[in-house]
């Protein structure tokens, strides 16, 4: 796929991230550098352990890296005057467990970023609520509470919320991991659409095939590094790190 | 001496209801004060210690918050109710009731600063990064989506917090203040009789310690109804 401007969205240099106890050190991110651009729909697939959600939570400051520089549009957000609650604003992140507000109408956990966060009157943000309910099939919804929702709605309610404050890029952190099986595909569904509305998407999953259809990059990840990027169909006909090969072996 | 005799004698002879009645108007006003001091206070104490347990910031602060919780809930009512009379306010002359207003309080606070603290610490740490990654900073995060919640689920441990305040101020009797323990007994000095007074100052407590329950359970049952 194309890139619409040179400069990548996000450029990772050099990330590592250790995580510290009592007893030891342990890292978990070695030197990691990579790219991504506008419209990039990127994967990110590897066995248990890897590090790639923690690599996923680095680049919104869920977690904090040890070192290196995360540059997103052009600014070193792991410099300390950088606003992570503004940068926060244009990373979209959905989570495995959604992690919608319980208290909150569907149509409030929508609105409460746009309003509290953008200055949005109420009748503007639910504007803008609406028109993503019914791209997520859910509008009929808005007065519903998240625990009368299925797994799946619930999703791509969570979804929907993330996209209510217009990112540049969103983060899914392996978002159909906690469905049942018969909810996966309408998740999928939604962000399939996204992907082609031209989306920025780095993408967490153990969906092999799905990642294959959507994806224009895909990264392997293992032993903390990325191991392997190419383009969905060299990925996985092509692999040619060992770990990958024996990965896909095991996956499909 | 025969029920009626007595009952006239201790209750209704020289108006000495008065004593039982005047003494419950404290207890309850003790009580609802030292309440709300004590949420207001235990509140503040609980967002402290979360603050610093979540991120790592106002350690200073945490560490007084830590000692002071320590010290009050390791240490007996009675005893703060005397320090706060006796060594506090030794050489200022402030009404009894003021006194039992702040030792009550203070010593609720305690309390309540472990039930919200606990509360907060229940809600999901998802909940925290959900608020986070939409760009909320802490404090809103906390006071959108982290407090309503939490608060929502302590509401009946804080009600039961205030049915055991309303028997703890008891204890009032030691530094003279006029409270519904202290009336009964006034008046048992008086009448040399102690089962009615007493007895009738129990019952009293009870009814009071009811009245409250059915109300916990009553906000119980409605917040479970509303449960989203």
């Amino acid at each position: 796929m194309t890139t619409d401007t040179n400069r990548p969205l996000i450029e990772v240099r050099h990330l590592c991230k250790e995580f510290h106890n009592s007893r030891h050190d342990m890292e978990v991110l070695h030197d990691i550098s990579v790219n991504f651009y506008q419209g990039d729909v990127a994967f990110i697939v590897g066995p248990s352990g890897a590090g790639k959600s923690t690599f996923l939570r680095c680049l919104n400051h869920l977690e904090e890296a040890t070192s290196g520089e995360i540059l997103f549009e052009g600014v070193n957000t792991l410099d300390a005057k950088v606003d992570i609650d503004a940068l926060r604003q244009k990373m979209g992140m959905v989570f495995q467990q959604f992690n919608l507000f319980p208290h909150l109408s569907v149509m409030s956990n929508l609105t409460i970023g746009p309003m509290k966060l953008q200055g949005l009157s109420k009748e503007e943000a639910e504007e803008r609520a609406i028109k993503l309910l019914k791209r997520v099939k859910l509008e009929d919804r808005a007065a519903s509470y998240p625990n009368q929702l299925s797994g799946g709605q619930k999703q791509r309610i969570a979804i929907a919320r993330s996209l209510c404050m217009e990112p540049d890029v969103m983060l899914f952190d392996e978002p159909t991991s906690a469905l049942d099986p018969e909810m996966v595909g309408e998740v999928l569904e939604v962000m399939r659409e996204l992907a082609q509305d031209k989306m920025t998407m780095i993408v967490v999953t153990h969906e092999m095939a799905f990642a294959r259809e959507v994806a224009n990059r895909i990264l392997f990840m293992a032993d903390k590094q990325i191991l392997e990027e190419n383009d969905p169909d060299n990925f996985f006909d092509h692999p040619q790190n060992e770990r990958l090969r024996a990965f896909l072996d095991k996956m499909i | 001496m025969g029920l009626k005799e007595n009952f006239y004698l201790n209750f209704i002879k020289d108006d000495r209801y008065m004593y039982l009645l005047s003494g419950l108007g404290n207890t309850l006003l003790i009580t609802i004060v030292a309440v709300v001091v004590g949420i207001l206070l235990g509140f503040l104490l609980a967002y402290i210690r979360t603050t610093y347990d979540k991120t790592g910031r106002w350690k200073a602060a945490n560490l007084f918050a830590h000692f002071y919780i320590t010290v009050i809930r390791g240490t007996p009512m009675v005893l703060q109710l005397l320090i706060v009379y006796f060594v506090i306010f030794a050489s200022v002359n402030v009404p009894k009731i003021i006194v039992a207003f702040i030792a009550f309080g203070l010593n609720s606070a305690a309390y309540v600063a472990e039930i919200i603290r606990a509360g907060i610490m229940s809600i999901d740490e998802g909940q925290f990064e959900a608020g986070a990654s939409l760009g909320f900073s802490y404090t809103q995060t906390m006071m959108y989506f982290i407090l309503p919640q939490a608060i929502k689920n302590v509401l009946p441990a804080l009600g039961n917090e205030m049915i055991v305040l309303l028997k703890e101020t008891s204890v009032s009797g030691y530094i003279a203040m006029n409270d519904l323990t202290r009336g009964a007994d006034i008046i048992r000095s008086q009448t040399y009789s102690a089962f009615m007074p007493l007895i009738m100052a129990a019952a009293i407590y009870l009814f009071f310690v009811l009245i409250f329950d059915s109300l916990v359970k009553k906000l119980e049952r409605n917040l479970q109804n509303s449960d989203h």
